[in-house]
């Protein structure tokens, strides 16, 4: 099938099978290896990537549903050359150990941030619950994401 | 992880499209919504659907409508995450929103339609205990016709409903509720999120503020038998009397009775049987008690 979409804001067209998961397309086909596997069926949020604005599990989104979406992931978040405050705060306050899991806690803190730009303890956890962490005890992410909020509230980052 | 194999898609974009691609593929096809169930088993059980018809490109099946009679109308394609933030739903209906939110994780909802989580019928499903306890209708649309199927005889077992393999499912419609209607849904389930209920228990009923009368009870259990039941001695218990906690502890107990769980590698029946009338009792003062304000405060709440 022929699709057209728009990753990272750049047009893409390509010829894909139906079945191709939308997490292989990026990884494979594409190359863009930001976004990783964890359990391939939707439970632990390593491969969180927003489709047409809200936070996905690509691992269960197939090709042939894409023709005409916007797709951003990991690779998408920095502001141009400058690192997003959240990748900056994550860095920061040791919000990534192995970092296997960062990808999607970046996207998912992302998608949190664009609704609620000053999260509670409370609304992050519930946010951040489909995406696990093996390392951290999550204590630091919340931090990160607590800290990214003060900043992006400050300058107004988009 | 399995990958899926290669597949063939089909997108209409209008219902008789869709009737018509069902008719002419045959048997063998499944419907595409959200794929979160679709999608994992194909990966994990290693289904392979002859076909698969993708609903999204149809037109009018999605969102929430208030309609002008009272009833409100979820489209089939309607995401969880929709149901669990849709002001409308959140002030008129706060625990059928709960009981969305009690599905997966965020990611998970903005793909799980609430059609695609009813036809998949699966008996632990969340939202499908709070609908029944809302006398919601599911709206079915088939070559014959369209047909309306209240959700309380809409499921015949795990996996299985009254749709026919070239049916579809279009709208799940609530009907008018009185002013004082109020209810709650609890997810029991041994983690706080990312879970599937042990038990669920969906209650409604309309509590007059003056003398504390419940009337028009409907108390719905979840995944302790083949589909989502009402339990209608615990229904009767509570009917036309004015609620206490002795009274909403002998309607929980009656539920347990009419509980017909069995034993699993995530619990006994036993143990499902007891928390049905612990979590009965609970979701019945729980309404009483108003919506909690977030959902630390709501899992804090003990009766």
């Amino acid at each position: 099938m022929n699709i057209h979409f728009t990753l990272n804001s750049t047009q893409v067209s390509r010829e894909v099978p139906n079945h191709r998961l939308l997490l292989d397309l990026l990884r494979d086909d594409i190359g863009a290896t930001g976004t990783k596997e964890g359990c391939g069926t939707g439970d632990c949020g390593a491969c969180t990537v927003l489709l047409n604005g809200k936070p996905v599990n690509s691992c269960l989104v197939l090709s042939g549903e894409l023709d005409g979406a916007d797709i951003v992931t990991i690779e998408g978040l920095k502001l141009g050359p400058e690192l997003h405050p959240i990748q900056k705060a994550f860095l920061q306050d040791g919000g990534a150990q192995c970092g296997y899991c960062t990808p999607g806690m970046l996207m998912m803190s992302k998608a949190l941030l664009d609704e609620n730009s000053n999260p509670t303890e409370e609304d992050i956890r519930f946010a951040l619950s489909g995406n696990l962490c093996r390392c951290t005890g999550y204590a630091k992410i919340i931090q990160a994401v607590q800290d990214a909020a003060t900043i992006i509230r400050s300058k107004h980052v988009p | 992880m399995k990958r899926t194999e290669p597949l063939e898609m089909y997108q209409p974009t209008s219902l008789t499209e869709a009737s018509r691609l069902l008719k002419e593929n045959g048997p063998g096809g499944r419907f595409l919504a959200g794929g979160t169930d679709l999608v994992i088993a194909m990966k994990e059980k290693g289904l392979v659907p002859k076909y698969v018809v993708d609903l999204k490109r149809i037109a009018g099946l999605a969102g929430i409508r208030e309609n002008g009679d009272g009833t409100i109308s979820l489209g089939a394609l309607t995401t969880m995450r929709e149901i669990e933030v849709s002001p409308l739903i959140r002030k008129k209906y706060p625990f059928l929103a709960q009981s969305a939110a009690e599905v997966g994780s965020i990611q998970i909802r903005n793909r799980a339609t609430v059609g695609g989580n009813m036809a998949n019928a699966t008996p632990s499903a969340d939202v499908a205990p709070a609908l029944i306890a809302l006398g919601a209708t599911a709206k079915i649309v088939g070559a014959s016709g369209a047909r309306a199927v209240p959700l309380e005889g809409f499921f015949r077992g795990p996996g299985q409903t009254v749709m026919s393999s070239d049916e579809i499912l279009t709208e799940i419609t609530i009907p008018k509720t009185a002013a004082q209607l109020v209810g709650e849904y609890i997810k029991f389930s041994p983690r706080e999120m990312m879970d599937l209920a042990y038990v669920g228990v969906a209650v409604a009923y309309n509590l007059s503020e003056k003398d504390k009368l419940c009337t028009g009870v409907r108390i719905v259990l979840g995944a302790v038998a083949p589909t989502p039941i009402r339990a209608k001695k615990a229904e009767a218990a509570l009917e036309g009397q004015a609620l206490t906690e002795a009274l909403a502890e002998k309607a929980g107990a009656a539920a347990a009775e009419e509980s017909k769980p069995i034993s699993d590698v995530r619990s006994s029946a036993d143990y499902r049987r007891a928390m049905v009338g612990a979590m009965t009792k609970r979701a019945i003062l729980n309404a009483a008690a108003g919506p909690a304000r977030s959902w630390v405060e709501r899992r804090d709440r003990r009766y």
